[in-house]
């Protein structure tokens, strides 16, 4: 029976991505602006050449990339590469291909969210309890209501202020970038060279936390007030159980069932959740390479990492799916 | 069932308890006052209208009482072999320890009462390692299983979610959980009010068998009277936060003499059958605004003008029986007989 609902679970994963493709192939193509006629423009604009057989050039381009076949026929040629594992060339940075770019810029997004999603996830999720907990000081208790306000600050203003006073005006940290471009040449293993990506990614994470934690506090905390009522937290303290035991394994282990499924999905999506403030610092991630694809109309940039970002949520949701009976004997595979 | 199984050595006193709840709309005095006594071995059972108290004395003796409430007065006494303590005295860490260890609790809502994340086997070692840190693993789940049996469980239950147990049996979890530790005084709140009747009666014999084994004293909380009668040596008849009457099983039954209690006894389908408290004239009190004197006066056929203003004496006749009514003097004996009453119920 396990067996069978893993099949069931990974079929229904490769129709959500299948859907999801589907419809993130058309939406680019809604817009009516030639990305190769948009490139020749921008060279024409910053460099001053323009070559004189100009329209053959383009119609040669999009034979290139298979842009003068009918939608329909691309959409398959399309689809038929993204099996072979092939994202195609970006437009906007041609020769280089789809796969090199995302391969460049991937790292860096995965370890700078990966990161705040996770103290996120701690911070808030700890804050939220100890809020919805009868037992904590009153100033606990109402941590929750200023990191709401937090959050209703948009990320690129908080950002922004941020790089204002503490790395324009301060000179505490550096502006921008992932690390000091002049010190090295790329990106290399050294503790110099660690210890300066961690400097410049403290801006950015602090903005993406600081928006965030209210989030995770305020769910948590909202459960929290219902666990604690809950007979069985009652009960244990009848038992005669210390307070910390109770706190644990009774309160914020049933609370937290939610905050998990969120966190998931909050893993999902790191592709596409620090795309502002990427931009905002400067920083060399997926959400900087997404904000120029899209500018450029650089349809297989785009279409790629729309790719990976379906992928990622999907198969996070198939693993809180899976592992979730673990974490709540009340679900099981088995049922419907 | 209603003989006295060894009763003798006494288990718990309480004197002068009082709770007040302190709500937005003024001080709720849910508990006044109550004095009572427990003999080991014995069962009282504790009866009265939604919202009377009763589950406030429970907790009150379990010192669970939250914000807005408290304790406002009182002393509740358990005696040991190694002494006597006074649980309203207790601080934070000696509570804690007391609670499953000298006095138990078998909560009202036994259908949550349960950690759903958990396995049954491991509530139950939790709970004893929060009082004996050092024992084994091995002992405690023998301790536990061996529990479970004496509820008439089987011991796989240790290994089983509580949602994969019925009503029933998760009340017998609960059962068993509350008599780990042997503990001497054990308040069961409505045990079975969740559940039917046929399992009621079977989750009911087994508190008595297993008090029994442990020798302890048992304050069973209820409505059901005809289950009261069956089960229970002695009844507590509580009425707006006071006791106003504490007799045997079969003087409550046959001659009750506080006129709440007698109302109450009336209001049964017969004596004979089990038959649940249906109510009796009169809307019961609020306790935000009680009526002056005898808190009963304005429901009771027997109410005299002394009763609109003084609060009745507490008596305790020979016999040993508790009432509080203006009808009766310091030694229980019938003190104002006037010719407008209606005859008693039943006479000794
Ligand atoms: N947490 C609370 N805050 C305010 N008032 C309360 C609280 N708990 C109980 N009370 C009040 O105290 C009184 C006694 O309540 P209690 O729960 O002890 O009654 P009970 O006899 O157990 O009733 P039931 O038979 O319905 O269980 C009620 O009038 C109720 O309104
Ligand atoms: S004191 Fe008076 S009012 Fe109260 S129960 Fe007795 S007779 Fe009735
Ligand atoms: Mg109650």
């Amino acid at each position: 029976m396990k067996i069978g609902y893993l099949v069931r679970r990974f079929l229904f994963l490769v129709f959500v991505v299948w859907t999801a493709a589907t419809v993130l192939f058309f939406i680019p193509r809604l817009s009516r602006v030639n990305p190769i006629r948009e490139r020749f423009a921008e060279i024409q604009r910053s460099t001053g050449y323009a070559p004189r057989d100009l329209e053959n050039i383009i119609k040669a381009f999009e034979t290139k990339f298979g842009l003068d076949k009918p939608l329909i026929e691309q959409y398959l040629d399309y689809m038929g590469s993204v099996l072979r594992g092939d994202l195609g060339v970006s437009l906007m940075r041609y020769p280089r291909t789809v796969v090199d770019l995302i391969g460049q810029a991937l790292p860096w997004t995965v370890i700078l969210l990966t990161v705040t999603t996770l103290l996120t996830f701690l911070i808030g999720t700890g804050i939220g309890a100890l809020a919805g907990w009868p037992r904590s000081p009153s100033w606990v208790k109402g941590m929750v209501t200023p990191l709401m306000v937090l959050a209703a600050v948009p990320g690129y203003l908080l950002g922004l202020l941020l790089i204002y006073f503490i790395a324009f005006r301060a000179k505490l940290l550096p502006l921008s970038g992932a690390y000091t471009t002049g010190r090295f040449l790329g990106p290399e293993l050294s503790i110099e060279f660690i210890l300066d990506v961690a400097r410049h990614a403290i801006l950015p994470a602090l903005s993406l936390i600081l928006t965030s934690v209210g989030f995770w506090a305020l769910g948590m905390r909202g459960m929290g007030v219902t666990v604690q009522g809950e007979d069985y937290v009652n009960f244990a303290e009848h038992k005669g159980l210390k307070q910390g035991r109770i706190f644990y394994w009774y309160y914020v282990r049933n609370a937290i069932l939610p905050q998990v499924t969120a966190l998931a999905l909050a893993f999902g999506s790191i592709v596409s959740a620090g795309i502002l403030v990427e931009n905002l610092y400067g920083f060399p991630g997926i959400g900087s390479l997404l904000n120029a694809a899209i500018l450029a109309n650089d349809f297989f940039v785009i279409y790629g990492i729309g790719m990976i970002t379906i992928v990622a949520v999907g198969v996070s949701m198939m693993i809180i799916d899976l592992t979730y009976p673990l974490l709540d004997p009340r679900i099981r595979y088995d049922r419907k | 069932m209603t003989s006295l199984n060894g009763a003798g050595q006494i288990a718990l006193e309480v004197n002068n308890l009082q709770v007040t709840y302190y709500t937005d709309s003024g001080r709720v005095k849910a508990v006044d006052g109550v004095d009572l006594t427990l003999k080991a071995g014995e069962r009282l059972g504790l009866v009265g209208e939604s919202g009377c108290g009763k589950s406030t004395l429970a907790l009150a003796l379990m010192r669970m009482i939250k914000p807005p409430g408290r304790i406002e007065a009182g002393s509740a006494i358990i005696h040991t072999d190694m002494g006597s303590i006074d649980l309203l005295k207790l601080n934070e860490e000696e509570i804690r320890q007391a609670r499953l260890s000298k006095i138990s609790y078998i909560p009202q809502g036994a259908m949550n009462s349960l950690n759903p994340v958990m396995r049954v086997g491991k509530q139950m070692i939790d709970a004893m390692r929060s009082h004996i840190p050092r024992a084994s693993e091995r002992e405690l789940t023998e301790r536990a299983e061996q529990a479970l049996e004496s509820v008439e469980l089987k011991r796989s239950v240790f290994r089983m979610y509580p949602h994969e147990l019925s009503g029933g049996m998760k009340q017998r979890v609960c059962i068993a959980i509350g008599i780990l530790l042997s503990p001497k005084v054990i308040i069961a709140d409505e045990p079975t009010s969740a559940l039917d009747v046929v399992v009621q009666r079977q989750v009911m014999e087994t508190i008595c068998r297993v008090q029994e084994k442990i020798h302890a004293a048992v304050i069973l909380i209820g409505h059901d009277m005809g289950l009261m009668a069956q089960i229970t040596n002695r009844v507590a008849v509580m009425y707006a936060g006071k006791l106003v009457e504490v007799s045997t099983v079969r003087e409550m039954f046959t001659d009750p003499l506080h006129p709440y209690a007698q109302a109450l006894i009336r209001s049964l389908p017969n004596l004979d059958n089990k038959g649940i408290f249906q109510g009796i004239p009169g809307l019961a009190p609020s306790l935000l605004r009680l009526p002056s004197g005898c808190v009963f006066h304005p429901r009771c056929e027997h109410a005299m003008e002394i009763c609109k203003s003084a609060p009745p004496p507490k008596s305790v006749t020979p016999a040993g029986r508790f009432v509080s009514c203006h009808l009766y003097d310091e030694q229980g004996n019938r003190a104002h007989v006037t010719g407008h009453k209606q005859k008693p119920v039943a006479s000794p």
